[in-house]
């Protein structure tokens, strides 16, 4: 049964409006307004006898839609009514709405801020660590030494094992094709080159912006939430001096560490898979591997894999500097950090190829 | 004797479009405990930043121990704040490291003291409040209220002429925060400590109030002494007294 009856344009409400009957009757209010022969013209709700929440927010936004005012209101839902009814007098809720322009030139605007953002912060971490080396007492006694063993050899492991069997896939890969050529010997130049002047560094980097980055990210974002940060301004220490220049100055020696060793391992999962399945034999393929590499080669990669260790640093230190609210600002910018430094990462890879193929 | 150790004159500062304090004045008293009240979200931590520029406020004249803050380089800010102590509303104790060495920090940083002697100076703060035993804890291992007083005691490590508190008592149980005000009193009369608390806790401000300073939507209501607030007719302030009263 529908609770509410239109006659002779007094629209009459029954029973129980809630959550449980609105469907029906949002349904039949709308129907009565198009179709009914006459329009409503009084609201009577004499007849009601429970209202909820939802039901008081219902009948004051049709009693605005349609002009009228609420009448006969029995005294057993007319403080429901009331309560609900101060919300809706302080005016429609912001839906928050923008143009395309405004949205445009925030984007803009918030584009233009981060680079100038970035480029202060690399500019403060470089100031810093230059400074660090020999203001050594403007940080804590063995932070740079904490920070190698945290972010470059912890990660030494898992840089190890992916890497050996990153030699292992690309050997396998080269060795169906070169095969059939009788040039399985070329495997090894195959793994050294690639391995050399690309994967090692790319692998390293991206090992150590999900593992490090998202480390120094999250340690940093959680400083600002709980107001360390401050703590320290606080204390006339610069954060970035005493926080971020330790982790950036760490992460500048132990990079190359790490790229040597996911060159040797790949290296030698190339060697494994050269050895057992082509049947090569250990020294040739060892000569083979170093025949065509040169010092530019190991130069480029090492160069290359500071870079983006430096790269890392910078947009985790950003990230972990803007964020803001309470446990899920530190997972926001964490996720930022991993997400951009990432991308930073290869995108950078991609230009310095082009720049070193010419 | 009563004189300003820090002035305040025309200080705003908005976020975006919303403005938080609007032209704030007032003065904070040598040797006294000055409250800022106010309900919450009036503008009292905003205050209390940008009194330290923790937020770059606006201001005719913001004068901390002589000093226009605002116009300092980074080199004489730092030596001005070096004589002040911050207690943060949840300690912002560095998480990694023990209490102890918490403590140590600003003084390995800005003296030139050796190492066996700083932990001795570190120690005695400690068990100034009470945390003597605790010196190895990490932060994570102590309670709400150890965690403030070893945050005091940090903050007290390079003898600050000003003690900046934000919400020291905020959740904290009625006798822990007995015990918190009865530390900052001793403080205030033994060391001769200026302080400059943010609270909203009636039976804290009963205590160790000297000089209040209320504030309501970004405004200064009142700014006198305690006694002259509570016989204050001043709606508001009179609203707020009262809130808190058990008759």
């Amino acid at each position: 049964m529908i609770p509410l009856e239109l006659q002779e344009g007094t629209l009459k409400l029954q029973g129980e409006i809630g959550r449980s009957t609105l469907p029906v009757i949002e349904k039949e209010v709308s129907r009565l307004q198009k179709k009914a022969p006459e329009p409503i013209q009084r609201l009577d709700l004499s007849e009601v006898e429970q209202l909820d929440s939802a039901g008081a927010v219902f009948l004051h936004r049709l009693s605005a839609q349609l002009q009228l005012p609420l009448e006969n209101v029995p005294a057993e839902i007319s403080g429901v009514l009331e309560i609900f009814s101060r919300a809706a007098e302080e005016g429609p809720l912001a839906t928050g709405e923008r143009n395309l322009l405004v949205r445009a030139g925030e984007h803009a605007f918030a584009s233009l801020t981060f680079l100038f953002r970035i480029l202060v912060l690399t500019s403060d971490i470089f100031a810093a660590s230059f400074r660090g080396i020999y203001e050594t007492k403007r940080r804590r006694r063995g932070s740079v030494t904490q920070q190698a063993v945290q972010l470059g050899l912890n990660a030494f492991g898992i840089i190890a094992l992916l890497s050996f069997i990153i030699g292992l896939i690309l050997a396998m890969q080269g060795a169906a094709q070169l095969r059939q050529f009788g040039a399985s010997i070329f495997v090894a130049d195959l793994i050294a080159v690639s391995m050399v002047r690309e994967m090692g560094p790319m692998m390293t980097a991206i090992i150590i912006a999900g593992r490090s980055g998202s480390a120094i990210a999250s340690e940093i974002a959680t400083m600002k939430i709980s107001e360390e940060l401050d703590a320290l301004k606080m204390m006339a220490l610069d954060p970035v001096h005493y926080v971020i220049a330790p982790k950036f100055m760490a992460i500048t020696f132990t990079m190359p560490m790490l790229v040597m060793i996911s060159i040797v391992t790949g290296m030698a999962g190339g060697l494994v898979l050269g050895v057992t399945y082509l049947d090569l034999p250990a020294s040739a393929y060892i000569l083979e591997s170093f025949y065509f590499l040169t010092v530019q080669d190991l130069m480029v990669g090492l160069s290359k894999s500071v870079f983006f260790a430096w790269v890392i640093v910078i947009i985790a230190s950003y990230y972990g500097l803007q964020a803001s609210g309470g446990s899920e600002g530190v997972g926001r910018s964490t996720t930022s950090s991993v997400v951009v430094s990432i991308f930073a990462v290869i995108v950078l890879d991609a230009l310095f190829s082009l720049l070193f193929l010419i | 004797m009563n004189e300003t150790v820090i002035h305040i004159e025309k200080l705003s500062v908005s976020y975006g479009s919303s403005l938080i304090l609007e032209e704030v004045s007032a003065d904070f008293p040598r040797d006294r405990i000055t409250v800022i009240l106010g309900t919450s979200g009036c503008g009292k931590t905003t205050l209390l930043k940008s009194i330290l520029r923790l937020i770059e406020p606006r201001a005719e004249s913001l004068n901390m121990l002589g000093e226009e803050v605002l116009q300092l380089n980074e080199e004489e800010y730092n030596s001005l704040i070096r004589k002040t102590g911050v207690l943060f509303q949840n300690g912002a104790l560095l998480n990694s490291v023990s209490i102890l060495e918490n403590v140590s920090i600003p003084l390995e940083q800005h003296t030139t003291l050796s190492i066996p002697l700083i932990r001795e100076i570190a120690s005695r703060k400690l068990e100034l409040v009470g945390l003597g035993h605790a010196g190895d804890k990490l932060p994570g291992e102590l309670s709400g209220g150890m965690k403030k007083r070893a945050a005091l005691a940090r903050a007290m490590a390079l003898d600050p002429q000003i003690m900046f508190c934000d919400e020291p008592s905020a959740g904290l149980d009625p006798v822990t925060s007995l015990k918190l005000d009865e530390l900052i009193l001793s403080l205030k009369n033994q060391l001769k400590m200026t302080f400059v608390i943010v609270t909203h806790e009636l039976a804290s401000i009963h205590r160790i109030a000297d000089h209040i300073i209320f504030l309501e939507k970004g405004h200064v209501l009142f700014s006198g002494s305690k006694e002259d607030a509570l016989s204050s007719q001043i709606p508001e302030l009179l609203h707020f007294f009262q809130s808190g009263s058990f008759q």
